[in-house]
């Protein structure tokens, strides 16, 4: 189906690369595959999946590959660094005139949300920055458009100005900036009407508007879940007007959103927000990186990734993998690794992304109870120290003890002492399969 | 017989300003797809592998889904291999008669189930911003054209200026807003209208809601119990739930399906915003995968600028260039 996570996807092909010392094209050219199409379901511009997929080819064949990663991973954090590069690094800030007011213009298409963004845009000013932001209603042809800013104005308690819908948006804009001067306003957030990028006479409209109150900031709203046409509607936008930067809006759907990607690459301008809500503080700051994770439908993986290079320490490690061979694995090793595996990310995304996981039956599509986990620390930290090194200590008597320790019951802490052994034979089983297929060990059982 | 003389012989006979206006809204639409089309057998005389990889770009430029792609693309090679064809002019019919095939599965159900002397319910649903009360106000007024007696119901209680936003269009078209104050329970207001539409003998119910992203359950929680009321009232009621689209949106367009017609039984699509470049071409996969319809298009701003969907007429209007190219060669070539 079509909402198929890359890391699924690129399971097959993470598997042959498993044990190899360096990326061979072919294994690149098999796994770019499907990391186009990941882009182009994601709504990712074609053109801009084509140069992408070349760039990523180009650096990931014949890298060396690091000693705590898979050649698979090796290629993902590739993709995910030439992605994130792309979609401008890192996070970028509204503009502030040197002199105020601040005149900000936003402009898009119908029903990207413009009017909603102008709302949420002045609040964030008004809470975030202690900014006194004056809204503009100038869409004079959606009916009750202003109606609907100047109801949002209510309900922040934020001033709004209108001069009805007979009026042109040119001299309403004007108007504003006088009025924002005299009031000390510090911020003006023109609200346009929504057009069609092909509309020459209403974005001759929006040249005027432009022309008349130089404004600092030209932000472009755009619907998140835009498909293919994003390039032809930023770029004309862009053109005509420059843009200064995008807002990314209805992002709290649940679409992968690679029209980010599109409208960056054709516009070179930041996102500077993400619309996440209906509710009107619902406005973020937008995040190139997460944005990136979230188009190749991988979650926080990657950044599972760079924390394992990172986080897991090399000795220690070596010392886990001795003793899940030698079968000596005791609760406080459980409970370390436990910490550490908690500390990547969400549970059921991290248990997707193990290669085989989603083979394995009933791993796939599991749901990781963050609560159960906590309820499973409880009980292993009401253990003595002899009971997590020899777990056969286990009685009734101390069972119940435990149980009450840690304010669960018997059933439950049986339960985790039968996982625990079953997880033994199982890293057994698994470190014996690995076993001189990859130097450096491995550093979780997973991995 | 060709495909383009099938489709000729159809349109004989159909009014050729309606013929017009289609050509004329999808204009934008039909120049970027055709160029591309024609570029495509320009720069490659032969059929092979390179070929099918821009036609397979092409597709997915207008938003048809990679999904739905592979598998036109699958069938075209195909064809290709059993009609051995290898010269790419004489693939494009091909292509052009795929994807009309595609579109108009079958044929009767693409048009509004309107009840004759009785009451007819038409729900609107969608995501935020796809143009739902605008569509309301086009069809209002078509119907009211029809010299139907047309209700509105505002059930977008939430928006900041939805009720203003269909009263205005009440206005405009000279028909009835049943609402409530902003924040009131939907499905109240549901329940008011029906009650309404009832008492006062009108033919056509056409009922607002908010629009709400597909993913948030409490939201589709409350759009099915606004079902629910309108049910209650009327059994059969609401006789169509029209989902509209966006036809810029992309890939997204095929959860939102999924996932309404889940809550509301989607009876068929609204696509908005066809006058711009986007190609909505997420109906393509919508139609092959889930097997809803597309009845009615927006076209542009106007009153009038909101059609009956055909598919035929669709197809003719994104290849019309096409077809006249095709027609002329026939012409001139040798009998």
């Amino acid at each position: 189906m079509a909402f198929e996570g890359l890391a699924e996807r690129l399971q097959g092909s993470i598997k042959k690369m498993r044990g190899k010392g360096k990326v061979a094209e072919q294994d690149v050219k098999e796994m770019m595959r499907e990391v186009r199409l990941a882009l182009l379901e994601a709504d990712v511009n074609f053109k801009v999946v084509k140069k992408f997929v070349s760039d990523v080819k180009e650096r990931a064949v014949g890298q060396d590959i690091l000693d705590s990663l898979t050649p698979g991973q090796q290629v993902i954090k590739i993709v995910n660094e030439e992605l994130t590069k792309l979609m401008g690094g890192e996070q970028s800030k509204i503009a502030t005139a040197q002199k105020p007011p601040t005149v900000v213009m936003m402009v898009g298409l119908q029903g990207a949300g413009k009017t909603t963004t102008t709302g949420k845009l002045a609040l964030h000013l008004r809470k975030k920055h202690n900014r006194s932001p004056l809204m503009v209603a100038a869409d004079i042809y959606r009916p009750a458009a202003i109606k609907q800013l100047e109801t949002l104005g209510k309900q922040l308690d934020m001033p709004v100005f209108s001069l009805g819908d007979q009026v042109s948006p040119v001299e309403i804009a004007k108007q504003a900036i006088a009025k924002a001067k005299e009031e000390h306003h510090d911020y003006v957030i023109i609200d346009t009407a929504g057009r069609l990028h092909v509309d020459e006479n209403l974005m001759g409209e929006l040249d005027e508007i432009k022309e008349v109150v130089s404004p600092d900031e030209i932000l472009l709203v755009v619907d998140a879940m835009t498909g293919q046409d994003a390039v032809n509607v930023a770029q004309n936008f862009n053109e005509r007007l420059g843009i200064t930067g995008v807002v990314l809006t209805k992002l709290d759907g649940d679409t992968r959103g690679g029209a980010a990607i599109s409208v960056k690459a054709v516009t070179n301008t930041p996102i500077k927000f993400a619309g996440m809500g209906e509710k009107s503080d619902a406005l973020e700051p937008f995040h190139p990186e997460r944005m990136a994770s979230r188009i190749l439908g991988m979650g926080d993986v990657l950044s599972l990734i760079e924390k394992a290079e990172s986080s897991v320490d090399e000795e220690r490690a070596r010392e886990l993998e001795r003793k899940m061979r030698t079968n000596e694995l005791t609760f406080d090793d459980f409970l370390e690794q436990l910490a550490q595996v908690r500390s990547m990310g969400p549970l059921d995304e991290l248990l997707n992304m193990m290669p085989g996981a989603g083979k394995m039956k009933g791993l796939k599509n599991i749901q990781v109870d963050e609560k159960q986990i906590v309820h499973i620390e409880a009980i292993v930290k009401s253990m003595t120290k002899a009971e997590r090194e020899e777990p056969s200590l286990l009685n009734g008597s101390r069972k119940r003890r435990i149980a009450k320790g840690s304010g669960t019951s018997v059933p439950e802490v049986n339960r985790l002492v039968k996982q625990f052994d079953e997880m033994k034979k199982m890293m057994k089983q698994m470190s014996g399969m690995q076993k001189g297929k990859k130097k450096g060990g491995m550093k979780l059982p997973f991995m | 017989m060709s495909f383009f003389k099938k489709m000729k012989e159809k349109f004989t006979g159909q009014s050729d300003a309606v013929t017009e206006k289609f050509k004329e809204g999808l204009s934008k639409t039909r120049n970027s797809f055709v160029g591309a089309m024609n570029d495509l057998v320009k720069n490659y005389r032969t059929v092979d592998e390179d070929f099918f990889e821009e036609l397979e770009e092409i597709l997915i430029s207008a938003d048809v889904g990679v999904h739905t792609v592979m598998e036109l693309i699958d069938d075209l090679k195909d064809e290709a291999r059993k009609r051995n064809i290898q010269d790419a002019k004489d693939i494009q019919p091909v292509i052009s008669e795929k994807l009309a095939e595609l579109l108009q599965k079958s044929d009767q159900e693409s048009h509004l189930l309107i009840k004759e002397n009785e009451l007819t319910v038409i729900l609107f649903v969608g995501v935020n911003g796809v143009g739902k009360t605008t569509s309301i106000g086009k069809l209002a007024h078509k119907f009211k054209q029809e010299n139907k007696k047309v209700l509105l119901a505002a059930g977008d209680t939430f928006r900041a200026g939805a009720i203003e936003q269909l009263e205005v269009w009440g206005e405009r078209v000279g028909v009835d807003v049943i609402k409530q104050q902003a924040g009131s329970d939907p499905a109240a207001v549901m329940f008011d209208a029906i009650q309404s539409a009832k008492s006062r003998k009108v033919d056509i119910l056409l009922c607002d809601t908010a629009g709400r992203l597909q993913n948030k359950v409490n939201l589709m929680n409350e759009l099915e119990k606004v079902k629910r009321v309108l049910t209650k009232e009327i059994p059969d009621a609401p006789h169509e739930v029209l989902l509209v689209l966006d036809a810029t949106t992309g890939q997204n367009a095929m959860s939102q399906a999924k996932v309404f017609q889940k809550a509301t039984d989607v009876t068929g699509i609204v696509l908005t915003k066809l006058d711009g470049t986007a190609k909505g071409g997420i109906v393509l996969a919508i139609r092959h995968e889930l097997d809803i319809p597309v009845k009615l298009i927006g076209l542009g701003e106007g009153l009038d600028d909101l059609y009956e969907f055909e598919a035929d007429q669709f197809v003719h209007g994104l290849f019309s260039d096409v077809l006249e190219q095709v027609e002329e060669a026939a012409d001139s070539g040798p009998k």
